[in-house]
């Protein structure tokens, strides 16, 4: 939020009512709001913790704030990624034209485990693969936004964006009063919408849209409850859908119900024991089948999530270019590929400059940032990626943007990403916000709820 | 509605009704305990309990056969090892509601969630003498505040059906178990019929169903055996009564019937156990045995319960 050192004119309003209001009522609020989450039942489990399974995400009541021009920008860039990597998708699942002209090595897609060999060929309703693309974006200056890494699959923390604003509403209706703050609130329906526009063409009348999930014990279960919820469609589990013939049906009171579109929440190989894994609890055996011969849309379709691979990730721009012959309006992060031996060197030579990530990793986990690592822990490290190079990628500590943030002592500059959500159907739409995570220790660039961050609000100010 | 969704509405129902039967169970057995000792019957108050409960083999295999109050007091109310403590059930109901947050209102869900919650704490505090009481009236608000919220702000569709379903089949099962305890388990000898010991006994089992000024209104002022097992039996005007659980549970089957435009072996059974009971007088059922009629009842209402779940394709895999 500040520029150089203005507050950046987006923040005026947030900042006048901050100086009003007394430190005393501030952390009452503070209080309030953790008490609303911890009834609404707004939790998230953290994996290999232990302890509490129902953990809070820590809020932040101080928003982030975009201005309506700054945020346009943005929405250009995010679409035109959105589009490469669906159009990338359709590619490597057909004639694999960018692989033919040299673009991007076959190796990294074919021998890549997100690769299903199982689709290839199969065109869902529309082309698209990737539904919802959530794309985690950091910023460095007033017009300098880099994509961290991008989420074809299925990304998580809309609920949060949706819930932040509602307590926000509830508990500041007077800031909302004053700004004119774009709503967020309609995601919920553009996303039925969104999935219903990929309906399989042998659906007959209204599309029936269900929500598949893991189940109660999973983290994300309370957003996918929610999202079921605010839909208004139904949240199953593998034991309630069954294939018969050539469709898919859920079990109801009434008898068995068609299905034409399923929104999954779990992974490709949990999908079907047949064609997976066969010690899957949680998925339909044959729904494969059906999905192959047109009898239901997946989303996002299965093998979707070779377009998120963290070693794909640094062809992005030059998928950008390809498909759709337009400069990348999002810059990458420079990111060097342990694979490569020249790139190797580098990396182990400048470990204690540089965040290393694990090409397949996800949630912040297994990652080294090297300015706030201990020497053995960097020689650790060094030893991991010199046993399998081909596994990791580096990239420089970016000047990540701050945002105030409530801390025990008043308000402290804190590091913020950002992940806005993209849906992608008949049409293209980005929701005007998004789930803005920040670190919540001083100094740290770890965001991920997983790793303890918190969420803010985000505001997009119309002119 | 799914069919999973119906099973943990079911569920979730029966086991706050079971915690709520915990509760009262647990008042029962405090009371009884204030009172000197009926000598003979079974081994104490407290053991009667533990079979009222039917969890004696749990018990005996963790407490051994002394049944301490203590004891008796950790197994029905914190106990996680038996699947019908209050605590249990509490975080059972909890775990069905959660998983179908989106069939329940958010007040429902926030009386669920706030049980659960409430109940943690109540777990990390010292435990003293005089918990108990409080503990039992605590637990009996938790089941009247969902049960509160279920009839003012649900949708009365087939989830609300099923819901109620849960309630009284569980509840019937429940008001047959504790009659059975005072009946057959507390004063197997007639000869203490008629006592002191025996009436005090009565009045506490009233009591713990909230049932002591019902009665008075619909029987006078004098207790009797018979009076209040025809209360509890088959007045249809009395909440807790089987035959007013089986008169709701006919209803509820209706109202899905009506729905859905067919009707299930769970309707057939309750056609004929409705009839039967409704036909019944207490000399018959006092002739024949009184516990020998309440064993039938609740095989009867379990196989009741299974052909719900038949009925409506719960658990199928």
């Amino acid at each position: 939020m500040y520029d150089g050192e203005r507050i950046r004119p987006a923040y005026e309003q947030v900042m006048d009512w901050v100086r009003r209001t007394p430190a005393e009522q501030l952390a009452l609020k503070k209080a309030e709001a953790e008490a609303l989450f911890r009834r609404i039942g707004i939790t998230f489990a953290v994996y290999g913790e232990g302890g509490d399974t129902e953990r809070l995400i820590p809020f932040d009541m101080m928003p982030r704030v975009f201005t309506e021009a700054e945020w346009r920008r943005l929405e250009r860039g995010v679409k035109q990624r959105s589009r490469a990597l669906n159009a990338f998708l359709y590619d490597v699942y057909h004639r694999s034209e960018i692989v033919r002209a040299g673009k991007i090595p076959a190796d990294l897609v074919y021998r890549n485990e997100a690769y299903e060999a199982a689709v290839v060929g199969i065109s869902p309703p529309g082309g698209v693969y990737s539904h919802i693309v959530g794309i985690d974006l950091v910023r460095t200056g007033p017009d300098e936004f880099f994509v961290l890494e991008d989420n074809c699959r299925t990304p998580s923390g809309v609920s949060y964006m949706l819930e932040n604003r509602e307590i926000m509403m509830r508990m500041f209706p007077e800031l909302f009063r004053t700004s004119r703050i774009a709503p967020v609130d309609d995601y919920p329906d553009r996303l039925r919408r969104t999935l219903a526009s990929v309906a399989p063409g042998k659906c007959e009348g209204e599309p029936v849209t269900v929500l598949l999930s893991p189940g109660s014990f999973n983290s994300a279960y309370y957003e996918h409850s929610f999202l079921a919820d605010q839909m208004g469609i139904e949240i199953v589990e593998g034991q309630d859908l069954f294939v018969q013939g050539d469709f898919v049906y859920m079990r109801t009171t009434e008898g068995p119900k068609r299905v034409d579109v399923i929104y999954r929440r779990i992974d490709d190989s949990f999908l079907d024991p047949l064609c997976f894994r066969p010690d899957s609890m949680l998925g339909v055996p044959g729904l494969m089948n059906v999905y192959r011969s047109g009898g239901v849309t997946i989303c996002s379709a299965p093998g979707a999530g070779v377009a998120d691979d963290k070693a794909v990730y640094t062809y992005v721009p030059d998928m950008i270019r390809f498909y759709l012959g337009e400069e990348p309006i999002l810059k990458n992060v420079q990111t060097w590929k342990c694979s490569d031996p020249g790139d190797l060197k580098y990396v182990l030579e400048n470990l204690g400059e540089l965040v290393v990530k694990e090409v397949h990793g996800s949630g912040g986990y297994g990652m080294l940032v090297g300015p706030k690592s201990t020497r053995e822990q960097i020689a650790a490290y060094a030893e991991r990626i010199k046993a399998d190079p081909a596994d990791f990628i580096a990239q420089p500590t970016l000047a990540l943007s701050t945002c105030p943030t409530f801390v025990d002592d008043g308000l402290a500059p804190r590091h913020v990403d950002l992940r806005p959500f993209c849906l992608v159907g008949k049409e293209v739409h980005l929701c005007p916000g998004g789930l803005t995570r920040v670190a919540m220790r001083e100094g740290s660039l770890v965001v991920n709820s997983s790793q303890g961050g918190g969420v803010k609000d985000t505001w997009v100010l119309a002119d | 509605m799914l069919s999973r969704t119906a099973e943990n509405l079911y569920w979730l129902a029966r086991y706050m009704e079971r915690a709520d039967t915990m509760a009262r169970l647990l008042e029962v057995g405090y009371r009884m305990a204030l009172m000197p000792s009926a000598g003979a019957g079974y081994r104490n108050e407290w053991a009667s309990l533990i079979a009222a409960a039917g969890s004696s083999e749990g018990f005996e295999a963790k407490f051994g056969d002394e049944f301490r109050q203590r004891d008796v007091e950790t197994w029905l109310f914190y106990d996680r090892e038996n699947s019908s403590s209050v605590l249990s059930c509490v975080e059972t109901a909890r775990q069905n509601g959660r998983a179908v947050r989106t069939a329940l209102t958010s007040e429902m869900w926030d009386a669920l969630n706030g049980a659960y919650l409430e109940l943690r704490e109540l777990e990390r505090q010292p435990r003293t003498d005089d918990l108990l009481p409080q503990l039992c009236d605590w637990t009996k608000r938790q089941s009247a505040l969902l049960r509160g919220s279920t009839e003012g702000t649900h949708l009365q569709n087939d989830g609300y059906d099923f819901l109620n379903l849960g309630y009284h089949i569980e509840r019937a099962d429940n008001t047959a178990r504790l009659l059975d305890v005072k009946y057959y388990v507390l004063l197997p000898t007639l000869d203490m019929v008629g006592g002191t010991v025996d009436t005090y006994q009565w009045t506490t089992l009233l009591r713990a169903l909230s049932a002591f000024r019902s009665f008075h209104w619909a029987y006078g002022s004098e207790y009797s055996p018979r009076k209040i097992s025809h209360f509890l039996i088959l007045n249809r005007a009395c909440p807790r009564s089987l035959l007013h659980c089986h008169d709701k549970v006919s209803f509820h089957l209706n109202r899905l019937a009506n729905a859905y435009g067919r009707t299930t072996c769970a309707h057939e059974r309750m056609r004929g156990a409705l009839a039967e009971l409704t036909d019944m007088d207490l000399d018959a059922i006092i002739d024949a045995g009184l516990h020998e009629f309440l064993t039938r009842f609740i095989h009867q209402n379990a196989a009741l319960g299974q052909d719900v779940a038949d009925g409506y394709l719960f658990g199928v895999q």
